[in-house]
């Protein structure tokens, strides 16, 4: 059902007109995609989407369309003149899905590690700072360069 | 009842890799094509974590620093986006054309 819900507005953020509406369908799909983390034991994960997604960057999508918005944007077409592309490059990969999908079983593992979901988040964290140290330090040093460009091209004059 | 396996959750995010592409070359509009990018990133993300029920933590610890990059790109994205829209008074993909000559 998560997934249902997760596909059905995400056919939603891309068919709207209106951006506002599009944004609401995205927050539907993230949630709904927390929803199918917490099926998946990763309660972390989930909890960090919510917080960061749906608090963090959707804001930033919405008071960017609320800085942007424009009435004449509503009345234009709303699709460009690639959807031959669109639709070519859609079916290429579908077809690519449907063949994981029907031959694809044999490639997954069936046994399932067992791990407790209790000590996810300490197990995520001792992850972070033991194995991933290296990627941690350079994932800060891109938010501190994604922070000064962001600022610097919001600046008044360029 | 079938049991639901890891290959469910790849459908699931084959679908929405598939409607983010679609969005992303289809509409006009820069936010909705920033939103499908974002699309994409999450299915990468489903992906990641569904792999990571099999394989042990690491798919989770990726998965956190792939939404750490979808932040910083939707910062810097949009911070592009204001920029632009401030010279063209415009948000259409097909009008930013200011490198070309």
């Amino acid at each position: 059902m998560l997934s249902g819900l997760a596909i059905l507005s995400g056919v939603l953020v891309i068919t709207r007109k209106n951006p506002v509406h599009s944004a609401l369908a995205l927050i539907l799909t993230l949630l709904s995609f927390a929803g199918l983390y917490l099926m998946l034991y990763a309660p972390f994960v989930a909890g960090v989407q919510i917080i960061l997604y749906v608090g963090g960057i959707m804001v930033l999508f919405l008071f960017v369309i609320m800085l942007v918005n424009l009435e004449r944007s509503q009345k234009e077409k709303s699709f460009n003149q690639q959807w031959i592309a669109g639709v070519l490059a859609a079916i290429c990969l579908g077809a690519l899905f449907i063949s994981i999908y029907t031959r694809g079983s044999s490639l997954v593992l069936r046994s399932e590690v067992q791990f407790s979901e209790l000590t996810n988040t300490q197990d995520v964290g001792q992850m972070l700072y033991s194995n991933y140290l290296l990627p941690f330090e350079i994932a800060s040093l891109l938010l501190l360069v994604a922070i000064v460009g962001a600022v610097v091209m919001a600046k008044k004059r360029i | 009842m079938v049991p639901i396996t890891t290959l469910h959750y790849l459908v699931v995010a084959a679908a929405l890799f598939v409607l983010g592409v679609i969005g992303v070359l289809t509409r006009r509009n820069v936010v909705i094509v920033l939103m499908s990018v974002e699309l994409i990133l999450n299915a990468v993300n489903l992906n990641l974590v569904a792999f990571s029920r099999l394989w042990g933590l690491h798919g989770q610890v990726f998965a956190i620093f792939v939404i750490t990059d979808a932040a910083a790109e939707a910062a810097v994205g949009l911070g592009i986006l204001i920029a632009f829209f401030r010279n063209k008074e415009t948000v259409n993909v097909d009008e930013v054309d200011l490198l070309k000559w």
